[in-house]
């Protein structure tokens, strides 16, 4: 399959690639063939800045078992750290 | 098929070249031939989603191997350099590479092929996943091709609400138009193109009339050819490859400078 599926987002934030840290600006979110991962579909997760080019990236290929967890967790953090988890500004 | 005995002589040329794309901008391309004079025919390869890679420059190889100059354009070019897997997650991103600058790519790919003093006068085009889409795309919307092929292609049927700036007609929508025999390798566990996708795509193809050759394999999903990847089904892979070299060989002449 290949989908084309993909959701993106603006963030803020700094990531970590091969060069170091850089500023993150948008998360781009898909449903589709990995690179890497020893699976058919993958759920992507690229952190991006294009501005800086293709390379300032933190990607990660889950499963969808995986990607389910993941967002469980996240929304957990902000949970326990009394952050409201219904509400999200347009970029902050 | 190529005639493969251990006292022939053999060799090859490959290498990146750089040539005018779509609108005549320069893109680069990686560019097999074997060695001789030719006459050869040609094959276009339009790379699949995961980007311009190692694999792709793998199969420019075999079809080269198998006495065909074959090309490999960089359909990704104006998004710019980095590794094969950064380029493909920036143009995801970005909503994906636009049909109108695949097909002037593809279509002057084709166009360089011809022009070489090797060449038989014959091109084909050949794609894998979104690479199998546009093959039938471009094989619409150009007379450039002698033969396609479109393996696994998914989204040639796309409903309205997929559509999207880069991609604003499905494919289907231009089959009155295929102007080259096609032939089609699918995958019968594949989710996109589904079983009944392939099924109405080849009701369309009946519809007006259309020289095209389908095949569908069991215990399959997408991209069966793909050997480093959890997708690869040999069985379906090396019978797929055999029978697109036959097709290929009835539609674009004998390989390997033998006619």
């Amino acid at each position: 399959m290949c989908t084309g599926i993909v959701e993106t987002a603006e963030v803020s934030g700094s990531g970590k690639g091969p060069r170091g840290w850089f500023k993150l600006e948008q998360v781009n979110v898909s449903y589709d063939h990995p690179s890497d991962a020893p699976l058919e579909h993958a759920l992507s997760i690229d952190f991006v800045n294009q501005k800086q080019g293709p390379s300032a990236r933190v990607a990660v290929e889950l499963s969808p078992d995986s990607a389910r967890r993941l967002v469980k967790a996240v929304l957990g953090a902000l949970s326990k750290a009394g952050l409201d988890i219904n509400e999200a500004s347009n970029c902050g | 098929m190529h005639p493969y005995t251990t006292d022939m002589y053999e060799g090859m040329l490959a290498e990146t070249i750089m040539l005018p794309g779509h609108s005549g901008e320069i893109i680069n391309a990686y560019y097999a031939r074997p060695l001789g004079p030719g006459p050869f025919p040609g094959v276009v390869l339009i790379h699949h989603m995961p980007g311009w890679d190692e694999l792709y420059r793998e199969f420019t190889r075999k079809f080269a191997h198998h006495g065909y100059l074959a090309i490999s354009p960089n359909i990704y070019f104006r998004f710019g350099h980095g590794s094969p897997d950064d380029m493909s997650a920036k143009v995801r991103g970005s909503g994906g590479v636009p049909d109108v600058s695949v097909v002037g790519d593809i279509e002057a790919s084709a166009r360089f092929l011809k022009s070489l003093p090797l060449s038989n006068g014959k091109v084909g085009v050949f794609g894998t996943c979104s690479g199998g889409r546009q093959a039938f795309l471009v094989a619409c919307k150009t007379k450039s091709f002698d033969a396609a092929v479109n393996c696994w292609g998914g989204n040639v049927v796309q409903p309205k609400e997929k559509l999207t700036p880069a991609q604003p007609v499905a494919p289907i929508d231009y089959t009155k138009d295929l102007s080259s025999p096609l032939l089609g390798l699918f995958g019968e566990e594949d989710k996109n193109p589904t079983r009944e996708s392939v099924h109405q795509l080849e009701e369309e193809l009946k519809k007006y009339g259309k020289n095209y050759e389908f095949h569908m394999y069991p215990g399959a999903g997408h991209g069966f050819f793909y050997y480093p990847s959890v997708a690869y089904r040999p069985e379906a892979a090396v019978d797929g490859w055999k029978k697109m070299f036959t097709f290929f060989e009835k539609y674009l002449g004998t390989p390997g400078g033998g006619s």
